[in-house]
């Protein structure tokens, strides 16, 4: 992504578009950890974090750390930068959409 | 009348978390479309505090609702039944795939919505936190206000769906059990 230096007052969009990015990613990882977990059972046993849960544990709390850390990276290395935005929300509502569809099983079973 | 201890949770878990969610966030999208458009009159301050409060509390009912879901009630959900028992009321999953009438509820229904419910919290921590930040000059970058309102609306049908398949598993197999609490005496 292209991005430029604001002056030290102005309240750029670089941390809302990593805020925006992140949770294009956290809700992608969900999705990717899910599929993983439903189709190889090592990753499966893996993810059984807490017994009674199951594998939801392991998925969904790798996949917060996953957007966490990315939502940190990004929010560091863009807060005081303009970037470009339309790109990266753009990039974040794709890989939102994709993670809506590629959960609903019927669709994640074709894969 | 009376209710069991499992059955008080699953109703907080949705009637109290997740269906006073999914009433926040209609909310939302209305404030965010109406006073947030690049043509619409600037949000006052007051507008903007109230705002505030009202994504951080949409973010903690989202953060409730599934952490209930996922740890208190599922569990109960997805419970193992001793071999050999024939009466599954208890165990809800087992019940639910016990019959091809009811199977897919749990196949579709609950595989979809344990997943998709945790975009919800991630959606509106996100769309708050840049709320809090960005405030009324959210309504000067176009890019980002129509980002944050796309996740809330994702995250409306995330809720919605999670919502429409707990109440039509919880009306095919009920979670219960546990303590009964009695409410009120019949004569």
């Amino acid at each position: 992504m292209s991005a430029q230096t604001a002056s030290p007052n102005e309240l750029t969009n670089g941390a809302g578009a990593a805020a925006v990015l992140a949770a294009g990613i956290g809700t992608f990882t969900i999705m990717v950890l899910d599929l993983a977990a439903d189709k190889v059972a090592a990753i499966k046993s893996i993810a059984n974090f807490y017994r009674p849960t199951g594998p939801l544990s392991g998925v969904t709390t790798a996949a917060i750390l996953v957007w966490l850390a990315c939502w940190a990276i990004l929010d560091w290395r863009w807060k005081k930068r303009e970037v470009a935005v339309t790109r990266v929300c753009t990039i974040a509502l794709v890989l939102l959409v994709l993670s809506l569809v590629l959960t609903f099983p019927p669709i994640a079973d074709l894969l | 009348m009376e209710i069991t201890e499992r059955s008080l949770w699953t109703l907080i878990h949705g009637m109290g978390f997740g269906a006073l969610y999914l009433l926040a966030c209609s909310g939302a999208i209305v404030e965010l479309w109406r006073r947030y458009a690049p043509a619409s009159d600037p949000p006052t301050a007051r507008d903007e505090a109230f705002l505030k409060v009202y994504f951080i509390g949409m973010a903690v009912l989202a953060w409730m609702a599934v952490l209930s879901g996922a740890y208190i009630v599922y569990p109960w959900y997805r419970a193992v039944p001793p071999a050999g028992l024939h009466d599954l009321s208890a165990f809800p999953r087992y019940l639910l795939l016990s019959k091809p009438t009811t199977s897919e509820w749990h196949n579709i229904g609950m595989e979809w919505k344990e997943y998709i419910a945790f975009f919800a919290p991630i959606s509106m921590t996100m769309a708050s936190v840049v709320f809090v930040k960005y405030g009324r000059s959210l309504k000067r970058h176009h890019e980002l206000r129509n980002a944050v309102l796309g996740f809330t609306l994702a995250s409306f049908l995330a809720a919605g769906i999670a919502g429409f398949f707990g109440a039509m598993l919880n009306k095919n197999a009920p979670v219960e059990g546990g303590t009964t609490i009695h409410l009120a005496e019949g004569k």
